[in-house]
């Protein structure tokens, strides 16, 4: 019993990091499939939206309001707005200049602004980490008293609701709307829906966007889940976010989904199991395993190289 | 009608820089105690930001125009038109140039102060990472962004060595090299047959991994203490130090008669530098012109006829490979001299990034490029104190305008042209 409650624990720490990781992925995948580059600055993006959340939250704060769900929402329109338009940004000054050159000059240009930003909001906001207020406390319990007890806390809880609701939303958006069709479209083939009368510079400059916002959400997720925010912050996770797109299959929206749960399962029966400093490490050499092995992850489709 | 779009593309684009800078720049958070509070950013911020969002709105409403002027202004360039000189001409003056250069880089450390030859040192074990990157990324196209790694390889190999088996400089320096040629080899057999942008981040992946795990490793590593004590390189058994400390072993100062200084060493390490940047330098050059380097051109180029003319893609990737993980090697063991400690914090992406940014700088592919970028990246923020936080920021934003504007770098590559005599 007492090993079982363990095991759920470490799952259920396992899926709220993962949902957040499939949120950050969807930037990354969606990025991949339409214009194949990675956006390596998905992770600033990301770190950017949880700087923006604690900024709301705390001039909410100054300014007396109280109610818990006003904050939260406020707080999330803010960050999504702030990242969206770093996310349209981005595209329009380091990417869409260097579309369709050699493949490894947008990448350099990727890691040029995912440094640029880091160190924007380094000498903007300091380098120290800064505490996220605990907005959402308290939690259930499993267990009797004295041994393990396995806690699901509210904010593990709001994590997966959010996470579900976002990518219901967003699959809802890809396969029902004109401009997810049109999505859909460029990503099969930019050249031919240019021809079909499809703004592509549009319908690229949307899925920065889309990504973005929904890296605003993970932002401000995460940004109360581990308590507090630092300029590197965006990093580790970003890459994170791209092993999971790749585990799922790269392009795949569902995949960055599956990918994002199976790589936070592996973490936290990592760092519940051997330990907590080796996590990067199995995330890691999964990430270097999966591209070895199934270039083209779980649910993504074959690359045919064409001469 | 084209006006009033403008208009409306240019208000978006200034309200856009608005939303993106504001919240950021302009309210910057503080910790007071448990508390969070906001701050207003001084003035100036705020002039600052409504100053680039003018900017913006104004460019974007006059794009058109200011393009346009920008055109006009490159046929005013008068070097615009001028005839690139000569072959001949260009490769004696090359060559007189660097001559001229190593003369000088050889005698004048002993007419400057201790930190500008410390820093020099510092310059030239840049250069022999960019030069070891430059194969790789500028004439082979292998984006590595864990190169850093290799240099953290010969570090620890040095300062391990040392530590346990009293190996000394120059027993290491082979060793560190050869090792970290061989981590070169073995991570790049499975991984080189992933595409360029897979590569770039299987690469990261493996120098993060190689970072956490000297993090952690602490009864080798000492973990993040790192490790200390690491010995100066002696010449011909002298030691540089005031005392000798290893038994048998005579000191500098005492065998030619002259007052103990500390710069001595100091020197000592950059003239060791010196040499070993010229060699690294030499030997690439050699390899280019070898089949080998026309090899990694040709594969960067166009990677299917490349293979359909017989060149074997994992062979000659992973020479690239290779040899770039061994003169990171070389680098990193001199490091670790130069610093007498070393711990996992030196070799941090950000080192990566930095020596990639050299190499981008520099114009990918030409050595003469990355050296003068491997100058200017090291001694630029150290110039302008001031300014050196904003080192990084400038760095990013550097590399974005380069891949921009002039992917081929500052003083891009130049091929070397071989004909046939037209005489008889």
């Amino acid at each position: 019993m007492q090993d079982l409650l363990y095991f759920g624990q470490q799952l259920i720490n396992g899926l709220t990091i993962g949902s957040t990781y499939a949120l950050i992925a969807i930037g990354y995948t969606m990025v991949y499939g339409i214009i194949g580059m990675i956006n390596f600055a998905h992770g600033e993006i990301y770190m950017i939206g949880a700087y923006t959340a604690l900024i709301t939250i705390t001039g909410l704060a100054t300014l007396g309001v109280t109610w818990l769900p006003v904050i939260l929402l406020i707080a999330l329109i803010c960050a999504m707005i702030v990242s969206s338009s770093m996310g349209w940004a981005v595209e329009r000054v380091a990417y869409r200049p260097v579309r369709g050159r050699h493949r490894l000059i947008p990448l350099i240009s990727a890691i040029g602004m995912s440094i640029f930003l880091q160190n924007y909001v380094h000498l903007a906001q300091g380098s120290r980490n800064i505490g996220f207020p605990a907005l959402i406390e308290g939690g259930f319990q499993f267990g009797s008293s004295g041994n393990f007890q396995m806690s699901i806390s509210w904010i593990q809880i709001v994590i997966f609701v959010t996470t579900f609701v976002c990518m219901t939303a967003l699959s809802l958006y890809i396969s029902r709307s004109r401009i997810g069709r049109a999505c859909r479209a460029v990503s099969q083939d930019l050249g031919m829906a240019n021809l079909l009368g499809i703004d592509t510079n549009r319908i690229i400059s949307a899925t920065f966007v889309i990504g973005a916002a929904l890296a605003a959400v993970a932002g401000l997720l995460l940004g109360m889940y581990y308590g507090s925010v630092d300029p590197l912050f965006g990093f580790i996770a970003g890459l994170k976010a791209f092993t999971a797109a790749v585990l799922g299959g790269i392009g795949s929206i569902p995949g960055a989904m599956l990918g994002g749960l199976i790589l936070g399962i592996a973490e936290s029966m990592t760092s519940g199991y051997l330990s907590g400093e080796y996590k990067d490490v199995v995330s890691f050499g999964l990430l270097i395993l999966i591209l070895l092995f199934k270039p083209t992850g779980l649910l993504g489709k074959p690359e045919v190289e064409k001469i | 009608m084209v006006a009033a779009h403008n208009l409306k593309h240019a208000l978006f684009c200034a309200v856009i820089t608005l939303v993106i800078s504001w919240p950021i720049m302009g309210l910057k958070l503080e910790a007071v105690g448990t508390q969070i509070t906001l701050q207003g950013a001084d003035p100036f911020t705020w002039i600052a930001i409504g100053v680039a969002a003018l900017a913006v709105f104004l460019f974007q409403l006059f794009r058109e125009a200011i393009l346009g002027r920008l055109g006009m202004l490159k046929s005013l360039n008068p070097m615009a038109d001028r005839k690139p000189m000569p072959q001949e001409k260009r490769l004696k003056l090359e060559s007189i140039g660097l001559t001229l250069l190593i003369v000088l880089a050889l005698i004048w450390p002993f007419f400057v102060s201790r930190g500008s030859v410390d820093l020099a040192t510092l310059v030239l074990i840049y250069i022999m990472l960019a030069l070891g990157l430059n194969v790789v990324v500028g004439l082979a196209g292998l984006l590595d962004l864990g190169y850093v790694a290799f240099y953290a390889v010969g570090a620890y190999t040095f300062a391990l060595l040392s530590q346990y088996w009293g190996i000394s400089f120059w027993m290491a320096l082979p060793i560190g090299a050869l090792l970290a040629a061989l981590f070169g080899l073995v991570l790049g057999f499975p991984v080189l047959r992933l595409r360029g942008d897979y590569l770039a981040i299987v690469t990261l992946g493996f120098g993060e991994i190689i970072r956490i795990l000297l993090n952690n490793w602490t009864n080798v590593t000492g973990g993040p203490n790192g490790i200390g004590g690491i010995p100066d390189p002696t010449l011909f058994g002298m030691e540089f130090g005031r005392r000798v400390k290893e038994e048998g072993n005579v000191s500098f100062h005492e065998t030619f008669g002259i007052a103990y200084s500390g710069e001595h060493k100091v020197i000592f390490l950059y003239l060791i530098a010196l040499v070993l940047a010229v060699f690294t330098g030499l030997v690439i050059r050699r390899l280019m012109r070898m089949p080998v380097g026309r090899a990694w051109e040709a594969l960067r180029e166009d990677e299917i006829a490349a293979r359909s003319l017989g060149l074997s893609r994992t062979g000659v990737k992973l020479s690239a490979f290779t040899i770039g993980a061994f003169f990171a090697g070389f680098a990193g063991t001199v490091f670790a001299s130069k610093q007498g400690f070393i711990s996992p914090e030196s070799f941090v992406f950000l080192e990566s990034a930095i020596i990639l940014a050299i190499v981008v700088l520099g114009g990918m592919g030409s050595q003469m490029g990355v050296i003068l970028a491997a100058i200017a990246v090291t001694i630029l923020p150290e110039l302008a104190r001031e300014f050196s936080e904003y080192r990084m920021l400038i760095f990013g934003a550097a590399m974005v305008l380069m891949m921009v504007w002039r992917p081929q770098g500052l003083l891009p590559m130049r091929r070397r042209q071989i004909k046939l005599s037209t005489g008889e």
